[in-house]
């Protein structure tokens, strides 16, 4: 990691050390996971710390990880322009609600209502928290991973009734996933049996 | 005479509005002729790009980017690529990173041009659009010569590009480079000092720096408002480190301003793109780890251990270890980003877009409020919006 990058760290773990859970880094990228509760006093510090001046929340988005115990991730992606740093900071949630950061950040107001309209997600303290991506009146959280690829309906347009309307989706052929995953590597080193070879192996 | 209370009247700006700049609905709420509040309602073109990608291998992905900001596709290409690399660890050779720089150029032009050219017939200018797009067919032009698509490309790879440069075409870009800027100059003299140009832009929907941090912008419109901030130069990608250019800077961030940077841009594009094919160097222009990219043609036709390369990406993919990246581009519109979570397999796990029009659009109500109606135009024009990007 950047040495620069390093001293943040440092710096961090000092300033939030109660706050902050983890903090790792991904090829060169710094990662903190903090509280849920702590997110406000977090985000405020790192916009207005001298050492920190992340003032752009360049990024918010979620992610499902359906085997965990809190299946989501809220990730925040925040830009220093002053020291040329971007630092990540992650909550997780079960479902719960998540406190909105829009009055940190007037931005966050529609990535929120992505994560809202793709996951579930709600956050308490949103002005405005409404679908944003999908049609007026969609049932269902697209991107969460238990979300079929082709959906549950379909739309054309009705002739006899003039108008649009939603229907159960029908596929002329199923969707077809590959499994790529092979089974030759996936396999341990040694197959059951082989021991027995290498024995003799050794015996001779 | 007792007063009379007048309710404020709520207008639909779009979705078929020809000033929308694509599906755009707006619901107006008017003061008489001022604008109150502004609700973009976005969405209209959503097509799921982000769940689409999690079906598919890398390679497939790409073709996915294109069609975000169909205005300049190859730039959106370039962050999904370079981000992939960065979790795999790929070294991109030399050659590729400047085509790549030449051709992400060539999409911030046809980018400026066309934001340019409707801006101004938004605010009632026709001759630019007239003109610009003849410079925008040629420039379609040395796409489809290098890679067969004019709009969507598909040219960038996973540690490198699909193909080397034909023949002759470098030296038809750069004898294009030294035209163009009389076509600049021309659209200049139609617009810069133009005053009915200048009476509808002018200290409309002004932004300042504070403004533009708490709202996320980045790109021309950041710029526009005084913050020389250039992801080409502060965080430097593939060749831009080795590259001499200027970042012009805006002083009042209205939205002449924004028009203004965007002109400028386009004569740093041509220096770069001009730079970018004198220091080119020869060599390979994809990546020589078998892993990554396929091997040539030729050495298929002998080898039995290419042969079985080449099938294993054609069919399986690259799989990328398990990691995540941020990772941004400057595209011509602002900071776009792809935020990639790989599991190890051939698919990516998560694939965020983060699209800069979706963030500068969100500020729509904060630079409307007390505006008036055809003012509203001006700023949706000035901002440049594509819907492919906003919607994903």
């Amino acid at each position: 990691m950047d040495p620069a990058l390093n001293d943040l760290k440092v710096t961090i773990s000092a300033a939030l050390g109660a706050h902050v859970l983890a903090v790792e880094d991904s090829v060169g990228e710094l990662i903190i996971r903090v509280k849920r509760d702590a997110l406000l006093r977090v985000l405020a510090y790192l916009r207005d710390d001298v050492h920190c001046q992340f003032k752009q929340l360049v990024d918010l988005c979620g992610v499902d990880y359906p085997e965990r115990e809190e299946r989501f991730e809220i990730v925040y992606n925040l830009l220093s322009l002053t020291h040329n740093f971007r630092i990540r900071v992650k909550v997780t949630t079960a479902g719960d609600t998540v406190p909105s950061v829009t009055g940190v950040f007037s931005t966050a107001g529609w990535f929120e209502r992505e994560v809202w309209d793709m996951y579930g997600v709600p956050f308490s303290g949103h002005p405005d928290l409404r679908r944003i991506l999908t049609d007026y009146g969609f049932e269902g959280h697209p991107l969460r991973k238990d979300f079929p690829l082709t959906g549950f309906v379909e739309l054309r347009y009705d002739d006899e009734k003039k108008r649009v309307v939603y229907e159960p989706v029908k596929l002329t052929q199923d969707f077809r996933s590959f499994d790529f995953l092979s089974p030759w590597e996936g396999q341990p080193t040694q197959l059951p049996g082989d021991e027995k070879a290498d024995a003799k192996g050794k015996g001779a | 005479m007792a007063q009379n209370q007048i309710k404020n009247m709520t207008l639909n700006f779009g979705p078929q509005h020809p000033a929308a700049h694509g599906v755009l609905r707006m619901v107006l709420e008017m003061d008489g002729e001022v604008i109150e509040r502004a609700d973009p309602h976005i969405g209209l073109l959503h097509r799921g790009t982000e769940k689409l990608i999690e079906y598919k291998t890398y390679h497939q992905a790409t073709p996915y980017f294109d069609r975000l900001d169909y205005v300049a596709p190859q730039n959106q290409e370039h962050a999904f690529v370079l981000a992939a690399e960065k979790l795999l660890g790929a070294e991109v050779p030399e050659r590729a990173q400047y085509i790549r720089v030449l051709y992400c150029e060539i999409g911030r032009i046809l980018n400026h041009i066309l934001n340019v050219a409707s801006y101004a017939m938004d605010v009632g200018a026709m001759t630019p659009m007239l003109w610009s797009f003849e410079d925008r067919e040629r420039l379609m032009e040395f796409c489809e010569r290098v890679c067969g698509a004019r709009m969507h490309m598909n040219y960038f790879r996973v540690g490198g590009v699909a193909r080397d440069l034909p023949d002759g075409l470098a030296e038809d870009i750069l004898a294009w480079t030294e035209t163009f800027p009389q076509m600049i100059d021309d659209m200049e003299t139609l617009l810069t000092e133009n005053r009915i140009f200048k009476q509808r832009t002018v200290d409309i929907a002004k932004v300042t720096a504070e403004q533009a941090f708490d709202w996320g912008f980045t790109g021309p419109n950041l710029r526009a408002s005084g913050i020389a901030w250039d992801l080409r130069k502060s965080q430097p990608y593939d060749a831009y480190a080795k590259i001499d250019f200027d970042i012009p800077v805006g002083k009042n961030g209205d939205c002449y301003d924004r028009y203004v940077v965007r002109m400028m841009e386009m004569r740093q594009s041509l220096k770069i793109m001009r730079q970018a094919i004198n220091d080119m160097p020869a060599g390979p222009v994809r990546c020589t780890d078998p892993k990554v990219s396929p091997p040539p043609r030729a050495e298929m036709k002998s080898s039995m251990e290419a042969l079985i390369h080449h099938f294993k990406l054609m069919t399986e993919g690259v799989r990328v270890p398990a990691g995540e990246t941020y990772t941004a581009v400057e595209a011509p519109k602002g900071e776009f980003a792809v935020f990639l979570v790989s599991d190890g397999t051939n698919k990516p796990y998560r694939c965020k877009i983060r699209a800069p029009g979706f963030v500068h659009l969100q500020a729509m109500d904060m630079m409307c409020h007390g505006h008036m109606l055809a003012d509203a135009v001006a700023v949706i024009g000035s901002i440049d919006v594509v819907f492919g990007e906003i919607d994903r």
